[in-house]
């Protein structure tokens, strides 16, 4: 079924008895060309860009619970391409790109909106870095530009300029990033991936990986064996677990990240506002609460909520930047389980082993990149060559010391 | 969560660095190829339940702790100093 106002429309005048389910609730066959392990946005983004841009049919994803149930649901929904480093820089832009096109593309409203995003800085050491980023970004293709207090303060009047201890000295714009509702991209995926003939299979979580003579052959499910020519492990912050079961130890140690949002308020922060003297950085949802974060809470945990001290750090990271807040109630917290590689960026590459790609170490970003990461992994694994835009996003990067490290702070698991 | 040092008691999260897995402790010999290393530094099992990992008692003794904990419910299941380990050089 094609969505469109027209069908809203006549749907509205006959009780909305049409409508029919988006996916099939789909079995699991014997065998598939390709098996994604993961149906969160990445592994549906790269089931969905296998079958359109490569042409393969006879593809399922494998989800342990429910599409979209992973990290996809669980971010604060931001869309940029602010990035500096080679390897970085194309990778984001080409994302960006897909996302202006993809509501189109996929005939589904994610709620995509570009509205921008400030990186504020505070200090001339900030101003000379965020100048430098900016140029990079310009260069890159994508667009960036430097606003000064007059023009911030006609724009987000309710910042807190003049305090002595982070007096805000400019900020760095970026008008094509914005925001999106993040479940409907998995959902928009999951959508188009069922129309080209993907099998999405929920509640089948993968025991086993069959490895034969160094080459993969299928996976053991709770829903029985399948054969696979070529699996692709997509699975964010489980990524350990499952490349365990090829034997494999990945540079990957998982997270916890907090996010929170308030209780709905009428409109008042129009775009992405990011804090550059603590990490902290805030939108408002269509629905209209206040959605912010800060950074991980700095140890291992798969317990998907997190600790009271990096709460009360974004909080009062929040309270510094815009006292205006203080009063609005805090709805609920919530804590994904983010991928953290040593240098802080992604992995898209083939293993060892042949016929097993894996898709992993995300950080805190990976839902920017749901689009190119989907398009990168499934040119990966179609081709077998790594897509010019993810060509730096190497397994073994570590060891041979190709790192790309965006924040400068080094290659070490508890770093970034 | 609180981790109980053996040397100061009961204390808030605040007051220690997290380091990183126990795989820290193993340390390979200077001249051992560079796939130890690797192993080492960056590989990680990255379990789903019981593991030990390594923190620093920063805002206290300055002991390195090495820690027993369950990386899903955050239930910490013992303390221990990495000094008093068997075997561990002073």
């Amino acid at each position: 079924m094609r969505y469109s106002g027209f069908k809203v429309f006549t749907e509205g005048l006959f009780g909305n008895k049409g409508w029919t389910p988006a996916w099939r609730d789909a079995a699991p066959k014997a065998e598939y060309d390709a098996v994604i392990i993961g149906g969160g946005g990445h592994g549906l983004s790269t089931a969905y860009y296998l079958a359109k841009n490569h042409g393969l049919r006879n593809i399922a994803v494998l989800e342990k619970g429910y599409l979209g149930g992973g990290n996809v649901g669980r971010n604060t929904t931001i869309v940029r391409a602010n990035y500096f480093l080679p390897g970085n820089s194309e990778f984001y832009s080409h994302s960006l790109k897909l996302w202006e096109k993809l509501e189109g593309e996929l005939n589904y409203n994610v709620m995509h909106s570009q509205r921008g995003q400030v990186v504020l800085f505070h200090s001339d050491g900030q101003r000379d870095a965020a100048v430098r980023r900016a140029n990079a970004i310009v260069n890159q293709g994508d667009d960036a530009e430097i606003l000064d207090v007059p023009t911030l303060k006609q724009l987000y009047p309710f910042l807190d300029y003049n305090q002595t201890r982070f007096p805000i000295y400019g900020g760095m714009n970026q008008r094509r990033a914005g925001t999106a509702r993040h479940d409907a991209v998995a959902w928009g995926y999951a959508r188009g991936a069922d129309q080209l003939g993907v099998d999405l299979i929920q509640n089948c979580e993968v025991t086993g990986i069959d490895i034969e003579g160094g080459k993969v052959v299928g996976v053991q499910t709770t829903r029985g064996a399948i054969k696979a020519k070529k699996v692709g492990m997509v699975a964010a912050g489980r990524s350990g677990q499952v490349a365990a079961m090829a034997g494999m130890r990945l540079p990957v140690e998982s997270h916890i990240m907090q996010a929170y949002v308030t209780e709905g308020l009428k409109p008042c922060i129009d775009s992405v506002i990011s804090f550059g003297m603590g990490h902290f950085y805030i939108s408002q949802s269509d629905k209209g609460g206040l959605v912010f974060g800060g950074d991980i809470d700095f140890y291992a945990s798969y317990a998907a909520r997190g600790n009271l001290p990096m709460l009360e750090h974004v909080m009062e990271a929040g309270m510094t930047l815009m006292p205006m807040i203080g009063r609005a109630k805090v709805l609920r917290t919530w804590g994904g389980i983010m991928d953290m590689t040593p240098d802080g960026s992604p992995i898209i590459d083939k293993t060892h082993i042949d016929g097993l790609f894996v898709d992993a170490g995300w950080n805190y970003g990976g839902f920017k990149a749901i689009p190119a990461s989907g398009w990168c992994m499934a040119h990966l694994m179609a081709t077998g060559q790594p897509h010019e835009v993810a060509a730096k996003f190497r397994l073994d990067r570590f060891r041979t010391g190709h790192l790309i490290d965006e924040e400068g702070t080094g290659s070490q698991h508890n770093l970034h | 969560m609180r981790l109980t040092c053996p040397l100061c008691g009961p204390r808030d999260r605040r007051e220690f660095y997290y380091y990183g897995a126990e795989d820290y402790l193993h340390r390979p010999a200077p001249d051992a190829p560079i796939e130890a290393w690797d192993d080492h530094l960056h590989l990680r099992t990255n379990l789903a339940g019981v593991i030990k990992d390594l923190w620093y008692h920063e805002g206290g003794c300055a002991s390195w702790l090495l820690v027993t904990r369950n990386t899903i419910t955050h239930e910490v299941l013992s303390v221990e100093r990495v000094a008093d380990r068997k075997g561990a050089s002073a």
